[in-house]
């Protein structure tokens, strides 16, 4: 199906946060994503599984518009993303399509990406105020009370050399809940940590999914996390969705072989 | 055979000073000139435009490759031949300008390329535009590293201002010769410019070091 029957935005009482529509995605000859279809409602918190290179990372900056797609459109609360209207078709999206679209989606990252030559504090401003324009005094205060939510208002004032990775990566969520994204990407968050702070960050999650109406999707290693937060898992194996269900119906009672073996591997290295 | 004689580095010194001055301007003002047109000969490197990518690549390179000296020569002599008549001055400062630039375009393009690629994600993640990404995240982070070569370019660049003497401009290099053909005496002027040069480019360096080590403290990029 050719881009340009895609519609134009989506229409209609229920519809997705986030669809991906016959996604694909390709490095040079190998297909990382292949004819992608995901629908991710709004409030819903969806887990992303499965073995390296299945594509799964791929999906998360896909929707962050840090990779480009070769094939299908990606909407976000309605509207397309990866693409925009023009003469009543679908043509690629510009810089500044792109820009005004990726406002509602926010992303944390497996290595943090803090800013090394700023507070804590002004991490969590910089956007606010560089992007948003809101005044230096309403940034502080919105970003001080996200710092208060991640338990770390009496380190606002240092900077990321000086704090613990479970330190920054809380630092980093609240960054991305400063622009007040509809989406919160969460890719791979607790994998450059150390054991005994994973926790401390799990729960800062476990918090935005009770607390906040936020649309998150995740990908994890962290199965027992991943089973004890979803509405909805999805496993992925070469480039597409494998199996997909409530967390009890996938890891309780898998259907598909492939999904069998990978939790079979993952649960024997636990 | 020739002795040292300090009644005559008494007299030909307030000369010599004198030209210090000049050649710190020149210093100073090519160095000036390098440092803005490098960052723009930089980042016209990262631009979309393919085509002005290629340009600006291979006419750095094609500075880099040729004498400084050629350089300063063509400006003076050969660009009068396209009507183009610049003082001594002016060519000094244009050539070794753009010479320096090219070479310090390289260091910040280093530097540019020591910034880890998740900082760039970040900003496109918090929606920063290109130029905020580039001022208030990526070359912040850029100097630290680049601030090295920067510093011996500086170095470089004062090292390179006698080249200056062979248009007239009237630094270090070229009072010490006028001395030596008026009185038939090398030994002394060409000492004393060794002397101020290593004078001035002993502490130069040093404070570089210095300001490498304050600006990773500024920026908080100390464990």
């Amino acid at each position: 199906m050719s881009v340009e029957s895609y519609p134009l935005e989506l229409t209609g009482s229920d519809i997705p946060m986030v669809r991906f529509a016959g996604v694909t995605k390709r490095y040079g000859p190998l297909t990382v994503l292949d004819s992608l279809d995901l629908d991710i409602a709004a409030n819903e918190m969806v887990s992303i599984i499965g073995p390296s290179g299945s594509g799964k990372t791929t999906v998360l900056r896909m929707l962050m518009t840090l990779e480009t797609i070769n094939d299908g459109v990606i909407y976000v609360d309605g509207q397309p993303l990866t693409h925009m209207p023009r003469n009543g078709k679908l043509v690629p999206a510009d810089e500044s399509h792109m820009r005004k679209q990726r406002m509602n989606v926010g992303m944390v990252f497996q290595h943090f990406n803090l800013f090394p030559h700023m507070t804590a504090l002004e991490n969590c401003m910089e956007a606010p105020v560089q992007v948003l324009g809101l005044p230096k005094a309403e940034a502080r205060e919105r970003s001080v009370e996200l710092l208060k939510l991640v338990g770390l208002e009496d380190k606002m004032n240092q900077h990321p050399a000086r704090l613990s990775g479970g330190q920054q990566q809380r630092v980093a969520i609240a960054r991305a809940l400063a622009m007040r994204p509809k989406v919160m990407l969460l890719d791979e968050v607790t994998s450059a940590l150390d054991p005994e702070v994973i926790g401390e960050v799990l729960n800062v999650i476990r918090y935005l999914n009770k607390e906040y109406k936020l649309t998150m999707l995740m990908v994890t290693h962290q199965m027992g996390f991943a089973k004890e937060i979803s509405d909805r898992v999805c496993f992925f194996f070469a480039g597409n969705i494998a199996e997909q269900g409530s967390p009890d119906q996938l890891f309780g009672d898998p259907q598909n072989e492939r999904t069998k073996q990978f939790l079979r591997a993952v649960l024997d290295a636990n | 055979m020739f002795h040292w004689r300090w009644d005559f580095v008494w007299q030909i010194l307030p000369d010599l000073l004198r030209a210090t001055e000049n050649t710190l301007i020149a210093s100073v003002l090519g160095y000036a000139i390098a440092l803005v047109l490098g960052l723009v000969l930089a980042l016209a490197q990262r631009t979309p435009w393919q085509a002005l990518t290629w340009a600006v690549r291979e006419a750095v390179e094609f500075i880099r490759s040729t004498p400084l000296v050629l350089q300063i020569f063509f400006v003076f002599y050969v660009f009068p031949q396209f009507g183009v008549r610049l003082s001594p001055w002016t060519s000094g400062m244009i050539a070794i300008g753009l010479h320096y630039a090219s070479y310090l375009s390289e260091v910040y393009r280093a530097g540019l390329d020591g910034v880890p690629r998740g900082q760039w994600e970040a900003c496109r993640a918090l929606n920063l535009s290109t130029g905020r990404t580039y001022f208030r995240i990526i070359i912040p982070q850029a100097l630290p590293i680049a601030l090295p070569g920067m510093g011996n370019y500086l170095v470089g660049i004062f090292k390179d201002t006698p080249m200056l003497s062979v248009i007239g401009v009237a630094e270090l290099m070229h009072t010490a010769n006028a001395i030596g053909s008026e009185y038939y005496r090398y030994l002394e002027p060409y000492t004393l410019v060794g002397l101020i040069f290593l004078a001035i480019s002993l502490p130069t360096a040093a404070g570089m070091r210095w300001l490498e080590a304050a600006v990773r403290r500024a920026l908080g990029m100390t464990k």
